[in-house]
C-alpha cells in the first residue's frame, strides 16, 4: 500500500485496527470525534467491537473491564474528556491492564476551546488520576507518527502491563497528510493466563484470576507499589526515545519541544540557519519517560549558551528540561495556549534576544 | 442417603468478614447456587462493588474483577462486548448502585447488555459506616441524617427495581427480601431466571434484594430482620416487575402482606 492522504484522526482510528486492537469504546468530544465516526463504520467490517458510551466515566471502565479480561482495547477522546477518564486509567495502573489511551489535546483549564493545545501535559505525564502511577507517554509530531506511535502502543502496553497515552494536540488530529501504513501487526495479544479474568474454563491451569485494586494491608500496598515502581524505571531504562535536530554544529541555543510545536522549531532552526546562526532541538518522542539525559546532553555543549523549552503550554515541559538540565544552564520558557500557535518569528525573535552578544 | 446440604462449588470455603445478621452470606450463597446449577461457573465472571461486598472474591471460587464505586455496569459492558462467550454478573450495594453508579446502571440496562446485576438494598452505606443512602427510607436515622431522613431536603428513597423497569429495553427485573425463608425461596427462583436469561442471551437482568445492615441501623440481627420486614417491604414491593416475555404490565409486584 502506498501513501494516501488522511486526516489524523482517522489515520489513528485505522492504525489501531492494524495493530490488531479491534474493540473500541468512546464518547464524543471535539477535536477527535473523527476516531469515533471512523471506527463506527470500520470495526463492524472486519467483526470488531464499536460502543459509543454514556460518558467518558463510564467508558474509561469499559476499557478496564476489556481489557482486564485479556482484550486488546482503545479509546480516544481530548482533554476535558480525558479529565474524567483519569479515575478509570489511575484503576486500570493499578490493576497492571493494558490498554491505549489516544489524547488529542485542546485548550484548557475548565471547557477552554477546541483547538489545538498541549496543555495536558502534567495531567498526562505526572499522574492526572489520584495514587503514584505513570503511563509510558508517547507524542507524535506528524500524522505519519502518529500512525507509527498508535501501533507501537500496544505491544509497549502488554509489555509492561500499563497504559500508554498517545499524546497529540488537535492539529495531528484534524490535519490531513500523507501517510503509509506500516503492515498489520502480526505479534497476537501476548499471552494473558496467569492474570486475566477470561474464564476459568479458557486456561489450562485451574487458577482462578483476580483484578484487582484495593490491598488493606499497608505492607502489601507498599510491595505492590514498588513492583509498579520498577515497571517505570524499567520504561526508563528502555523506552526513551526522541530525536534531534541540528546538534552537529556548534549550536548556540537548544530548543526542547514535542508535537506539533516542534514542527514550527524546525522552521525556527532553518531560518537561523539561514542566517548563519545554529540553533539545536532535542525532540522527546516519549514524554514520559523523558530524555533528560539527551536534553542534559545537549544542553551542557559549550557552544549552547541558552536552553527554550519551547510549548502549547504555560510553563509544563519546561520543568521536566529543567529538571534534566540541573541547573547547568539557564531554562527559558515560550509559550502559547488557547488554539494559538506560536509562530516562528516570534519564536526566533525569543530566542534572537537569549543568544544575543 | 446422600448428602442433602452441602457448599457450593461456586463458594469458598472460608470465613467473611460480613458482621453477624448481614444478609451478604445469604446472596452470595444464593449466587453460588446458582452459578453450580446452571454449570457456568468456569466461565463466569464476577464484579465486585465498592463497599462491604468489595471483598466478595474472596468467597467466591472463580474469576472476579474488583470495580471502582458504581462502575462495575461500565466494566460488565466491556467484558460482555468482547468476550459475549462470559457470563457476567455486577454485585452492588445501594450507595453504590443507586448513588455514585446510577449513570452507568441505567444505560447499561437501556443498552440491553446481557449481564445480571444483584442489587442489595439495605437502606445504608455500610462500608463507610452507615451513611445515608437514596434508599434510606423516611425518617431513619444514620450516621448523616441523625435527626432521621428528612423527604423535603432529600427526597423519597429511590426505587431502583421500577426505575429500571421503567425504560423500554427489554430486561428480566424483580425484587425479592432476604429476611425470611419464604421471601429467600424467591430470592432464589429470581435469581435463577436472571442467569438463565443471560446464559440465553436474553436480555440484561436485576433483581433487588432487600436485605439487613444490623451494625448499621444499631438493631440486632432479629430486630433487623423485622424491620425490615415491616418498614421496606410496604415501600418496595417484591416480586417481578419486568420480565422479557410480559414487558411490564403484567408484572405488577406482590404485596407482602399477601404472602
Amino acid at each position: 500500500m502506498g501513501k494516501v492522504l488522511m486526516k489524523g484522526n482517522e489515520a489513528i482510528a485505522e492504525a489501531a485496527i492494524r495493530a490488531g486492537c479491534l474493540n473500541y469504546f468512546a464518547y464524543p468530544i471535539t477535536p477527535q470525534s473523527e476516531v469515533a465516526e471512523y471506527l463506527s463504520k470500520r470495526l463492524p467490517e472486519v467483526g470488531g467491537v464499536f460502543l459509543q458510551g454514556e460518558s467518558e466515566v463510564a467508558v474509561s471502565y469499559m476499557i478496564f473491564g476489556a481489557a482486564a479480561c485479556g482484550a486488546r482495547v482503545f479509546t480516544t477522546s481530548s482533554s476535558p474528556g480525558i479529565s474524567l477518564m483519569c479515575e478509570g486509567i489511575s484503576y486500570i495502573t493499578a490493576a497492571q491492564c493494558p490498554a491505549v489511551f489516544v489524547n488529542i489535546m485542546r485548550g484548557g483549564p475548565g471547557l477552554g476551546g477546541i483547538l489545538p493545545s498541549q496543555a495536558d501535559y502534567f495531567q498526562s505525564v505526572k499522574g492526572g488520576g489520584h495514587g503514584d502511577y505513570r503511563l509510558l507517554v508517547l507524542a507524535p509530531a506528524s500524522v505519519q507518527e502518529a500512525v507509527e506511535m498508535v501501533m507501537a502502543a500496544f505491544p509497549l502496553a502488554e509489555k509492561y502491563r500499563n497504559p500508554v497515552m498517545i499524546l497529540g494536540d488537535g492539529l495531528i488530529g484534524q490535519m490531513m497528510e500523507p501517510v503509509e501504513f506500516p503492515d498489520h501487526l502480526k505479534s497476537p495479544p501476548s499471552n494473558k493466563d496467569d492474570w486475566a479474568t477470561s474464564g476459568m474454563d479458557t486456561r489450562r491451569s485451574a487458577q482462578r484470576n483476580l483484578v484487582k485494586t484495593l490491598y488493606l494491608v499497608p505492607e502489601e500496598l507498599n510491595a505492590h507499589n514498588l513492583k509498579l515502581k520498577a515497571k517505570y524505571e524499567r520504561m526508563q531504562q528502555e523506552e526513551v526515545r526522541c530525536e534531534s535536530y541540528n546538534l552537529q554544529g556548534d549550536y548556540r541555543a537548544l530548543i526542547v519541544s514535542y508535537g506539533t510545536m516542534s514542527r514550527v522549531c524546525r522552521t525556527v532552526i532553518d531560518n537561523f540557519k539561514e542566517r548563519g546562526v545554529e540553533v539545536g532541538m532535542v525532540r522527546p518522542q516519549t514524554l514520559f519517560p523523558f530524555p533528560r539525559k539527551a536534553v542534559y546532553q545537549a544542553a551542557t555543549k559549550a557552544s549552547c549558551q541558552a536552553v527554550v523549552s519551547v510549548e502549547m503550554s504555560m510553563g509544563q515541559l519546561v520543568e521536566d528540561v529543567e529538571l534534566s538540565v540541573r541547573g547547568a544552564r539557564m531554562v527559558h520558557w515560550y509559550g502559547k495556549c488557547g488554539g494559538e500557535v506560536p509562530t516562528p518569528e516570534e519564536v526566533m525573535e525569543v530566542i534572537a534576544k537569549l543568544i544575543a552578544p | 442417603m446422600g448428602k442433602a446440604f452441602h457448599r457450593p462449588e461456586a463458594l469458598a470455603d472460608v470465613v467473611t468478614h460480613y458482621c453477624p445478621g448481614c444478609t451478604h452470606g445469604v446472596a452470595h450463597r444464593l449466587v453460588a447456587e446458582v452459578i453450580d446449577e446452571l454449570g457456568i461457573r468456569g466461565r463466569t465472571v464476577g464484579i465486585a462493588p465498592v463497599g462491604c461486598a468489595v471483598l466478595a472474591y474472596n468467597y467466591f471460587t472463580f474469576d472476579f474483577q474488583e470495580a471502582a464505586h458504581g462502575r462495575a455496569p461500565a466494566m460488565a459492558t466491556g467484558i460482555k462486548r468482547v468476550r459475549p462467550d462470559l457470563i457476567v454478573f455486577t454485585y452492588q450495594g445501594d450507595g453504590d448502585l443507586a448513588s455514585i453508579g446510577m449513570s452507568e446502571i441505567i444505560h447499561a440496562a437501556n443498552r440491553g447488555e446481557k449481564f445480571t446485576t444483584i442489587f442489595i438494598n439495605n437502606a445504608v452505606y455500610g462500608m463507610t459506616g452507615g451513611q445515608m443512602a437514596p434508599t434510606t427510607m423516611p425518617d431513619q436515622r444514620t450516621t448523616t441524617s441523625p435527626f432521621g431522613r428528612k423527604v423535603v431536603q432529600t427526597g423519597m428513597p429511590v426505587k431502583v427495581a421500577e426505575l429500571i423497569s421503567a425504560l423500554e429495553t427489554p430486561a428480566y427485573v424483580a425484587r425479592e427480601a432476604l429476611v425470611k425463608p419464604k421471601y429467600i425461596n424467591k430470592a432464589k427462583k429470581a435469581i435463577h431466571k436472571a442467569f438463565s436469561h443471560q446464559v440465553a442471551n436474553t436480555c440484561f437482568s436485576l433483581v433487588e434484594l432487600i436485605s439487613t445492615c444490623p451494625t448499621n441501623w444499631g438493631m440486632t440481627p432479629t430486630d433487623a430482620l423485622k424491620w425490615a420486614e415491616e418498614k421496606m417491604l410496604p415501600y418496595y414491593p417484591l416480586g417481578e416487575l419486568k420480565t422479557p416475555e410480559a414487558g411490564r404490565a403484567a408484572a405488577k409486584g406482590r404485596n407482602p402482606d399477601a404472602e
